[in-house]
């Protein structure tokens, strides 16, 4: 299929526009909102393959992104919509821009997203790594703190956006680089737990089912088509 | 054609809350789920070999915990005898006094507390709540946060949050290395506002209790507990962990109270097919068990959990209930963005509010919710007149009053100054003027000019490598010119040393007077029993500043 993707953004925004949605879309930048419009329930152009155990990574310049049990099979789009092949990409780019790379690994044992990230980051050359969960909560870790503290913590998944996700990744290169990046800035949506948090419980239950916690993280190879 | 009235119903503000219908096979269902145990107990040779109708072979390591150190076994077998519909009774009942409750409702079983409260309607549940609170005097405490973590800004909003009546204030961080500066600014601001006021710092467990080791805190509260196995797991702990780390507390002569809440074990997948409710009660016998004299619970920050499910706030109230039927102090949540409605918001808080708790809200966010790094309390900063007024207006005491802008001005400038004595006296990054001033009339941190993060977190990673303590801060706050707080600032310290205020809800008034279940038990019979306000405190809350007064009016 293609179709021109900024095409349909621009129409989309256009007619938002017309309902005069960007005054109260301040939780969802009008962006995401259009993407959530155009993308259809699966995750097109995301190709996971998963390949055996994951291994210990000895590579100083490498952070390790873990995603959660159901993350682009069993769910494709964080709460707000946003594909998991977008969430990847971005993450993805942010570490490369640093000269850094990025491996991928799922973590089967637990849905808790401080317990993946900082999987990730036991498994990583460098000690630092990703942890995010199908709902888009993220978390950068490093190996040496204790699993419920953290580098960075994204708790609001509803206000992660591509952008944020790109700084993320940028910043977890930065710390894999031992420099001490200005944090990602925090944001803060008081009314994201009214309107969404049931909601999160009805995914992270249906992501927690996919937990096996006799299952040790696996590697996968990762491909945008 | 779409319906006119459908269409500005639909633009209400609750409509933007989320709901889901219930879903019990997953526990998404607050009370009275079908697959909650029946209560029951067997003891044998003073051993439980039945608990909740679950054998003791069958147990998991919560119904082990429970069944060893969680309830009083002498009183079991009768307690679990009387009906629960009868029990409901005598707990709305203004004759049977709570002496005679406590015996009892603490010889019980988590299902039998489920069982109890069934049939009770929210007014019967505030009724028992109103007699069953530890402590007489209500109080209240307050969230002291901002979006940047400026420490200067946390002091001055710490010195106005103790001057509106707030006994406890707890802070935490968007960026965890912040903490300690965060834990000092709230030290510092809270004792220039009043010395006496017990004031935390929200984070990982072992950084909150170095920070309550050397001083920079008074009390702790976020030990969470859980109602079943997985999530325990989850958290790399188990009840013992949990009353170890209690133990630790206790060691050092520092105020703790556990954290739990309905929606917790359905918010992270592992509920077991039960009720929100029965989980609940499950974590407050293990807060029991584990020796901590209170509870902070109300769902707290799964609250939109319970919230978007039928009987889920009725719920809340009763988990409320449950914790001070436990003889446990309680911090009953209210502490949470609930709704978009400040219909359904209200309601919500007139469940703990009318009765009265230890603690009404387990955080009133002290500062506009922009800035509350909790995610946002039910209450803010923009509320406090409303507040203020819902007082007056029911002759209530919520814990706050009326203050003059002159007096807000004056207390949160010299918690600025103060802690500005205090970052020159440990060598922290400056303090200037300009920030001095913008927190003094800062609404926000929209007002607050930005400081070097970098350099700030060095800092304070720096200032912990040192081995700061508030001993510290007492020398650096006289040196700079604030002996009076450095007073209050050493007599929160000393209190390590005396234990006084580990009983049961304690808080500290104005004369450093400890206030507490043991000399303030609460003794409500009935109209003209219990806790009354004063006349003075009446004629406080009465004082609105935009009151007109007759005399004035020609």
């Amino acid at each position: 299929m293609t179709i021109n993707e900024k095409l349909i953004r621009e129409v989309i925004e256009e007619v938002l526009k017309d309902f005069n949605m960007e005054g109260k879309t301040e939780a969802i930048p009008v962006t995401q909102t259009a993407r959530q419009a155009v993308i259809p329930s699966s995750s097109k152009g995301l190709e996971i393959i998963e390949s055996g155990s994951a291994a210990i990574g000895t590579r100083k310049d490498e952070v390790v992104i873990a995603v959660a049990a159901a993350f682009g099979v069993h769910q494709t789009k964080t709460i707000v919509g946003l594909p998991h092949t977008e969430v990847l990409r971005e993450i993805i780019a942010g570490i490369e821009e640093e000269g850094i790379s990025a491996r991928l690994i799922r973590v089967y044992h637990t849905s808790d997203v401080g317990f993946v990230a900082h999987q990730a980051a036991k498994f990583s050359g460098s000690g630092i790594g990703i942890g995010i969960q199908s709902k888009g909560t993220t978390v950068i870790h490093q190996k040496d703190l204790p699993p419920l503290s953290n580098l960075e913590l994204f708790p609001q998944a509803p206000l992660l956006d591509p952008e944020t996700y790109r700084s993320i990744g940028k910043n977890a290169a930065k710390y894999a680089k031992g420099e001490s990046p200005n944090p990602v800035p925090t944001k803060n949506d008081q009314m994201a737990r009214p309107k969404y948090q049931a909601i999160a419980a009805l995914l992270h239950i249906k992501e927690t089912e996919h937990v096996d916690r006799s299952k040790k993280p696996t590697a996968l190879q990762v491909k945008f088509n | 054609m779409k319906s006119k009235r459908f269409q500005v119903l639909s633009e209400r503000p609750v409509n933007q809350d989320g709901f889901v219908a219930e879903w019990p096979e997953v526990g998404l269902v607050a009370m009275s789920g079908p697959n909650d145990p029946k209560p029951s107990i067997r003891i044998e040779r003073g051993i439980v070999v039945e608990l909740d109708g679950k054998k003791r072979e069958e147990f998991d390591f919560i119904d082990t915990f429970i069944a060893d150190y969680a309830i009083n076994l002498e009183k079991a077998e009768e307690a679990m005898s009387i009906d629960s519909n009868e029990f409901a009774r005598m707990l709305v009942d203004i004759n049977v006094p709570r002496e005679k409750i406590i015996p009892l409702s603490t010889a019980m079983t988590p299902a039998k507390l489920c069982d109890v409260v069934k049939d009770m309607n929210v007014v019967e549940l505030m009724m028992a709540l109103q007699k069953m609170r530890a402590r007489k005097t209500p109080s209240n405490q307050c969230h002291v946060t901002n979006l940047k973590d400026n420490p200067v800004q946390i002091a001055a909003d710490a010195a106005e949050a103790a001057l509106r009546g707030f006994d406890e204030q707890e802070t935490t961080v968007g960026i965890v290395r912040y903490a300690p500066f965060n834990a000092l600014g709230l030290l510092v601001g809270a004792q220039t506002g009043r010395g006496g006021i017990l004031t935390q710092c929200s984070v990982e467990e072992a950084t909150e209790l170095e920070m309550g080791m050397r001083g920079l805190t008074c009390y702790a509260e976020t030990v969470s507990v859980y109602g079943t196995e997985p999530v325990f797991v989850d958290g790399d702990d188990t009840p013992f962990s949990k009353a170890f780390l209690a133990s630790a507390y206790a060691s050092r002569g520092l105020k703790m109270r556990f954290t739990s809440g309905t929606g917790s074990e359905v918010q992270m997948g592992y509920a077991e097919g039960k009720s929100m409710l029965y989980l609940e009660a499950r974590c407050i016998f293990v807060t029991k068990g584990a020796g901590s004299q209170g509870l902070q619970n109300g769902s707290i920050s799964c609250i939109g959990v319970p919230g978007g499910v039928p009987s889920g706030i009725r719920a809340v109230l009763a988990e409320n209930l449950f914790t001070t039927m436990m003889d446990m102090e309680v911090a009953s949540g209210n502490d949470q963005t609930f709704s978009h409605s400040d219909i359904r918001r209200t309601a919500r808080t007139l469940m703990q509010m009318l009765p009265g708790t230890d603690f009404i809200f387990s955080g009133y966010s002290a500062t506009p919710n922009y800035d509350n790094m909790f995610a946002g309390s039910n209450f803010d900063a923009e509320d406090f007149d409303d507040y203020n007024v819902l007082q007056r207006d029911l002759k209530v005491d919520g814990g706050l009053r009326p203050v003059s802008e002159d007096e807000v001005v004056a207390i949160r400038n010299k918690a600025a100054r103060a802690i500005q004595v205090v970052f020159e006296g440990l060598g922290l990054p400056a303090i200037t003027d300009q920030e001095v001033e913008a927190a003094t009339y800062a609404h926000g941190s929209n007002d607050m000019p930005d400081r070097n993060v970098v350099e700030d977190l060095r800092a304070a990673d720096d200032m912990m490598k040192r081995g700061i303590t508030g001993i510290d801060i007492v020398k650096a706050l006289s040196k700079g010119g604030f002996d009076d707080v450095a007073q209050s600032v050493l007599n929160m310290l000393k209190q390590r040393v005396s234990g006084d205020y580990l009983h049961t809800s304690a808080i500290i008034d104005k004369d450093w007077k400890i206030v507490s279940a043991v000399n303030d038990l609460n003794d409500y019979q009935g109209p003209g029993t219990g806790y009354r306000m004063s006349d003075a405190r009446w004629e406080e809350i009465k004082a609105i500043p935009r009151a007109i007064r007759p005399e004035d009016v020609n």
